[in-house]
Parts: C-alpha cells; sequence; structure tokens
C-alpha cells in the first residue's frame, strides 16, 4: 500500500468498499476487521486478506464460517484472525 | 441544465443487479435491446445471495399441488391485502419459471426419481387450508447464489452493459412526467454521469437498514424506495414490514423456523416456555408476526433474559449433539463465530430482526410504475419500471410467504423485461432532457460538500434505526407511533446540519453512506407515517390499540407521498384472471 497517507487512506476506503456484501453475516466479519486490525497486518497477510475478498459471497461466508476449507491453505491463518475479531 | 455532465444512452437503463434486475435485462438483452444496468456493488455481491431457504413453485413433485392452491396460500398469508390478479399471474408462471432456470443451469437439488426435491414451509397448504404441501425448491442452502450466478453468466453472454460500483442518485423525470434515466455517480472516481433511457427499470431491493436489528445486507438502504419519492412517486403499504421472530440478539442475524422446526423451543428468564401462553397450539410454531409480538411482550413485562433484560432465550441443548450436527450446521456455525457459545451447550439469545420489505414503489403486474398522478388511481408512469423487493405488486399485502420472494424477483423481472419491449417498439426514440431533475440531483451531491461544524451520517443514522425499532417496530399504538413520526421527522431536521469532514471525491464511501442515509430517511418518513394512519392490525402490521382487522375501513392499500407527508389510498385488487375470487377469511392457522 502506498506510503502517500492520501494514497493509503483511498486505498482503505476502497477496500471497504469490497467489504460490502450481499449478506450480512460476511458485513459483520469483513467491516470491523478492516476498520480495527487490518493496518496491523504483515504485507503478507495483507495480501492473503485481498485474496480472500475475491471469494464469491456463498464461498468466504462457508470459510470463514469453518464449513468449508480454502482450497489455497495458506489463507487458514487469516481466516482465524478474522473469526477472532468478531 | 447542467452540461459538462458526461452523457450515456441506453434503450433501457436497469438499476440494481439482483435477481429482479438482472432477470429483467436479460430479457431485454435477448430480444436486442440495448440495456445497461447500474449497481453499486459488483452484481454477484446483490442481496439475492442471501436467500438460502429456496422459491416457491407448484410442481407437485413430493405432494400433491397445484398453482391454485398456492394462489389461495399466498392470499391468505397476506391478510388479503395483495392484489388477486398479480398472485394468480405469480403462482401460475411459477412451475414454468423454474424449469427454466434449471435449464439455465441452476443446480436445483433433486429427488431419487430425478424430479426437483421440494420442502415444505410455513404457510404451504393442500386443498386451499388443508395438509401441509411441500413447495420450495432450493438448490442445496444456495438457491439465492445459484440464480444470481447463472443470470449474471447469461447477461454477459447476451452482452448486458454493466456499470458496477456505480450508484444511482435520482431519476431525471421531464415536465410532463416521463422519466428519461437517471444520474449515477461512479463510485471510484465520484464523477456523476447521465444515463439516458427510454425505459428506466427500478430493482434496488430492499430497505431493513432502517431498523437497527435487522437481517439484510447493508447495502440494502432503500434507494430506489427514496428515488421514487423523490420524483413525486408514492411509496405504497410502507406500513408492513415483516419482523423475523428468531434473530441473534443485537445482531440480527436470521435463526431460521429450522431450529424451531427440530424442537427448539424459547424461554424467558424464568425458564418458562412461554410461547406455551400465547398459542397454546402451534407453541413456539405459530406464525412469524405472533411469535415476534410475544417475544416483544415478554421482554417489555420485565421477563426478558441478560444484563439488560433485553432479549430471551431459544433451546436447543435438549435435542442433542447429533441432531443438531447433522440438521442444523449452518445455525450453529453461525452461532459458535459470532457468539463464541455452542448451541450444544448453551441457549441463544434471541429478538426479533426486521427481514422484508412488504411495501414499495406501486406496479401493476407488467411492472409498470401507477401512481394516482392523474385522473385515476392507477395511471401509468411513462418510461418507469419497478421489479423486485422494491416494487409493490403486490403479491405480499400485509405478510410475505417464505419462499415467495425469490419467485417474485424473477417472476415480474422478466414480466417487467417483456413490457419493456412493447413500450420499446411505440417510444423509438430518446426524449428531450429538459425538467431540473439533473440539477436537483447535482444539488444533492454537492450540499456534502459544505464545510463546517456538524452532526456525523453515523450519529444520525444510528439514531435513526434505534427510533425506528422503539417506535415503529413489532409492537405499535397510536401513542407510541405518533411519537414516532415526531421523532423521525426531528431527526431529517438533524441530517440537514450533517456534515461529511472528508470531501476528497475518489473513493469517498463516507459520501456514499450520506447519500444512503437521505434515503433510509425517506424511507422510514414513509414507513412511520404510513403506520400510524392505519387503525387496523392485519398480517404483519398489529396494532395493540387496534387488535383486529377491519375489512369494512381497511381493506385498502396505502400510498404515502414525500410531498406534505400526504397520505392517499386505493382500492386492493380483489379480482383474479380466470379464477373466482378468494372473499377475506378470518386467518386461522
Ligand atoms: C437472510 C435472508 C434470507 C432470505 N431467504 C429467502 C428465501 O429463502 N427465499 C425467498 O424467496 N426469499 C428470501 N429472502 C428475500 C430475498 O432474498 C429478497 O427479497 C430478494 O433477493 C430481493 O431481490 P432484488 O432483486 O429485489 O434485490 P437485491 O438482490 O437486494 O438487489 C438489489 C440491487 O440493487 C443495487 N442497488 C441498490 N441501490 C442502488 C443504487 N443507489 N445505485 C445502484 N445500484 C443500487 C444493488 O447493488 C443490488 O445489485 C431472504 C432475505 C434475507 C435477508
Amino acid at each position: 500500500m502506498g506510503a502517500n497517507p492520501e494514497t493509503s487512506e483511498r486505498d482503505k476506503a476502497r477496500l471497504q468498499w469490497r467489504c460490502r456484501r450481499g449478506m450480512l453475516e460476511l458485513d459483520l466479519l469483513l467491516e470491523p476487521f478492516v476498520e480495527n486490525v487490518y493496518d496491523k497486518l504483515s504485507e503478507e497477510e495483507k495480501q492473503q486478506f485481498h485474496a480472500l475478498l475475491d471469494f464469491q459471497d456463498q464461498e468466504l461466508l462457508e470459510c470463514l464460517m469453518l464449513q468449508k476449507k480454502p482450497e489455497d491453505g495458506r489463507l487458514n491463518g487469516i481466516i482465524s484472525k478474522v473469526r477472532s475479531t468478531v | 441544465m447542467s452540461s459538462s455532465i458526461p452523457v450515456r444512452r441506453f434503450d433501457t437503463l436497469v438499476i440494481g443487479a439482483g435477481g429482479g434486475g438482472l432477470r429483467a435485462a436479460l430479457q431485454l438483452a435477448q430480444a436486442e435491446s440495448h440495456v445497461a444496468v447500474v449497481s453499486k456493488v459488483f452484481p454477484t455481491r446483490s442481496h439475492t445471495v442471501a436467500a438460502q431457504g429456496g422459491m416457491n413453485a407448484a410442481l407437485a413433485n413430493v405432494l400433491p399441488d397445484n398453482w391454485h392452491w398456492h394462489m389461495f396460500d399466498t392470499i391468505k398469508g397476506s391478510d388479503y391485502l395483495a392484489d388477486q390478479d398479480a398472485v394468480e399471474y405469480m403462482c401460475r408462471a411459477a412451475p414454468r419459471l423454474v424449469v427454466e432456470l434449471e435449464h439455465a443451469g441452476v443446480p436445483f437439488s433433486r429427488l431419487d426419481n430425478g424430479k426437483i426435491y421440494q420442502r415444505p414451509f410455513g404457510g404451504q397448504s393442500q386443498n386451499f387450508g388443508g395438509d401441509q404441501a411441500a413447495r420450495t425448491c432450493a438448490a442445496a442452502d444456495r438457491t439465492g447464489h445459484a440464480i444470481l450466478h447463472s443470470l449474471y453468466q447469461q447477461n454477459i453472454h447476451a452482452k448486458t452493459h454493466f456499470f458496477d460500483e456505480y450508484l444511482a442518485l435520482d431519476l431525471i423525470r421531464d415536465e410532463s412526467g416521463y422519466i428519461l434515466g437517471a444520474v449515477v455517480i461512479e463510485i471510484e472516481t465520484g464523477e456523476p454521469l447521465i444515463i439516458e433511457a427510454k425505459a428506466t427499470l427500478l430493482a434496488t431491493g430492499g430497505a431493513g437498514q432502517i431498523f437497527r436489528t435487522n437481517t439484510n445486507a447493508h447495502i440494502n438502504t432503500g434507494d430506489g424506495l427514496g428515488m421514487a419519492l423523490r420524483a413525486g412517486i408514492p411509496l405504497q403499504d410502507m406500513e408492513f414490514f415483516q419482523f423475523h421472530p428468531t434473530g441473534i440478539a443485537g445482531k440480527g442475524m436470521l435463526i431460521t423456523e429450522g431450529a424451531r422446526g427440530e424442537g427448539g423451543y424459547l424461554l424467558n428468564k424464568d425458564g418458562e416456555r412461554f410461547m406455551e401462553r400465547y398459542a397454546p397450539n402451534a407453541k413456539d410454531l405459530a406464525s412469524r408476526d405472533v411469535v415476534s409480538r410475544a417475544i416483544y411482550t415478554e421482554v417489555k413485562e420485565g421477563r426478558g433474559c441478560g444484563p439488560n433484560a433485553d432479549h430471551v432465550m431459544l433451546k436447543l441443548e435438549h435435542l442433542g449433539p447429533e441432531v443438531i450436527q447433522k440438521r442444523l450446521p449452518g445455525i450453529r456455525a453461525t452461532i459458535q463465530t459470532f457468539l463464541h457459545i455452542d448451541p450444544i451447550n448453551e441457549p441463544i439469545p434471541i429478538y426479533p430482526t426486521a427481514h422484508y420489505t412488504m411495501g414499495g414503489i406501486p406496479t401493476n403486474r407488467y411492472g409498470q410504475v401507477v401512481a394516482p398522478l392523474g385522473n385515476t388511481a392507477e395511471e401509468t408512469v411513462p418510461g418507469l419500471y419497478a421489479a423486485g423487493e422494491c416494487a409493490c405488486v403486490s403479491v405480499h399485502g400485509a405478510n410475505r410467504l417464505g419462499g415467495n420472494s425469490l419467485l417474485d424477483i424473477v417472476v415480474f423481472g422478466r414480466a417487467a423485461g417483456n413490457h419493456i419491449i412493447e413500450f420499446l417498439e411505440e417510444n423509438r426514440y430518446h426524449r428531450p432532457l429538459t425538467g431540473d431533475s439533473v440539477d436537483k440531483a447535482m444539488a444533492r451531491l454537492a450540499r456534502w460538500d459544505q464545510k463546517g461544524e456538524g452532526e456525523s451520517v453515523k450519529q444520525v443514522r444510528d439514531d435513526l434505526k434505534k427510533t425506528m425499532e422503539d417506535y415503529c417496530g413489532v409492537f405499535r399504538t397510536d401513542e407510541v407511533l405518533a411519537e414516532g413520526v415526531d421523532k423521525v421527522i426531528e431527526l431529517e431536521q438533524r441530517l440537514e446540519n450533517a456534515r461529511l469532514r472528508d470531501h476528497s471525491k475518489v473513493f469517498n464511501t463516507a459520501r456514499v453512506e450520506a447519500l444512503e442515509l437521505e434515503n433510509l430517511m425517506d424511507v422510514a418518513i414513509a414507513t412511520v407515517c404510513s403506520a400510524h394512519a392505519r387503525k387496523e392490525s392485519r398480517g404483519a402490521h398489529s396494532r395493540i390499540d387496534f387488535p383486529d382487522r377491519d375489512d369494512e375501513r381497511w381493506l385498502k392499500h396505502t400510498l404515502f407521498f414525500k410531498e406534505e407527508r400526504r397520505l392517499d389510498y386505493k382500492p386492493v385488487r380483489m379480482k383474479p384472471l380466470s379464477v373466482d375470487s378468494f372473499p377475506p377469511k378470518a386467518r386461522v392457522y
């Protein structure tokens, strides 16, 4: 993410909009995470979070509720982090 | 007219990319119409993805059934406020549309004999009120997701033009009342754009966000309803908002009826199974409105649980770990994720949650927006259509049956598409862009550039949602509603003094939220004013001071106009298309 505070603020806003999903459950999982935790993540974890946001809503919900394992096992860590902030 | 704003021209503009908007767009694109779809979020993130239960159609694959029984159940469920011509049209079309969706790739769950599986839902009967029917078709528990994805792919294939992450601000209307398209902004850049169209369809979904506790995604802010009101079009039957009895207390997420269907029951702080008092026969499985009111009463009379005595408990432990793990895995996962408790060991805190907007933009069964703007009660607004949860056809009347909404959006999305095709044949040219709507929309946008001290959008929004919950919730009286009207009007004045701190254009989500709040405010006022005026109890609208349905005075649709907050009424269409009318009867289950 850019070092310029203006740019990083915009990037954050963009990220917040990507967390607006079609299901309340996802809104409640993702929005507070971006608000309170995202900035403290490592670059690698940030990338993983972005990868999660590319999922379709239904699949994302199933992964975040541990009803399904993501195909990419490296995402398990970020999934637990998102879960632990609710 | 602000001439500096870029203009794009299409035959049809569809605002909203949920199941309703996409079904209409598909019909149009396949007929070679040049169609644009605008959506504030990526289309497959529309709220239709949340519909897991299924879609009703009288296929008779599991138990005997026919569309006429489905029609009866829908009208009875609506507490006789539904328009019977529209209900007949929907129930007759249902089997064909399910088959059509299946052919388009929606993977409906199947029976061993290869036919589509159907599950029983509340309010479904055989033979006009007899034994339980099984009418709901489901693609496992991802029906909405499957329908939305299939429609999206088909639209891409048919070359529908998508404006993803564009927010529609307001309709453009000329002096003679024609709707000519809309002013939208690209969320990414914050730049406005005029989309001109010969026909415009509103398909922006519901408005559950007017209440603090609700089951809806945060995007459900009733934008299309606000746009209609500001264009001088009334909203119909807004007092009818469906509350689901079992939401997670304080959070709103839905715990489906399945939990009680499997044998779960509700307890108050004394450990009493209180539904036995309110509904001695059906108990915890009584209809949604009855259970919601019972929970409210327990809490109000001091028998609520928790430190603030503000909820009741849903007990599942007695079902045993096996039943819970096998039949209610989704509910268990939700509880574990959000409450960090396991329903195998502990009861779930529950409170009623706002779920579905029965009211909306008045339309006929072709999706044309109709209003008493000229000489008759149902004059069409030329160039304007509405479909889906934002529309009021009305097939749900005072209370929607589970599984009828996914049906509604595909049936009337398609019907609107078909009618627009006819309309376009008679209206071959774009009308000149006149009138002051573009300037008004731009002024609405510019207002948020004002700098200086003022309340935050969040504060006003939180107060509005709390006020609606406290003063226009499941339990209504003249006194409470009158206070509610005053309080919401006060909030509307406070909104005028709200200010944004962030005035940048690029990805300014704070500005988007401010514009959404204006819609929530308009919708909330329509809701509380309509509720205050209706002095009877019918379906989801229940008044302690008028506990009975009053067909003599109130078998009619409410129409609320923004201007002067005026109310008007129009008759219910009691005459179906081909069968006999179902006259109002007591609604007992
Ligand atoms: C938790 C839950 C479960 C449900 N389960 C079922 C079920 O099992 N069966 C059933 O029949 N019904 C169910 N429903 C109801 C059903 O899901 C909805 O009524 C239906 O999906 C609404 O579809 P729609 O096309 O009208 O709107 P939506 O799917 O809500 O789409 C609205 C669209 O409008 C767009 N939009 C809104 N405002 C703007 C704007 N200003 N500018 C641009 N675009 C905008 C959005 O981006 C979105 O694309 C459920 C509802 C909920 C909340």
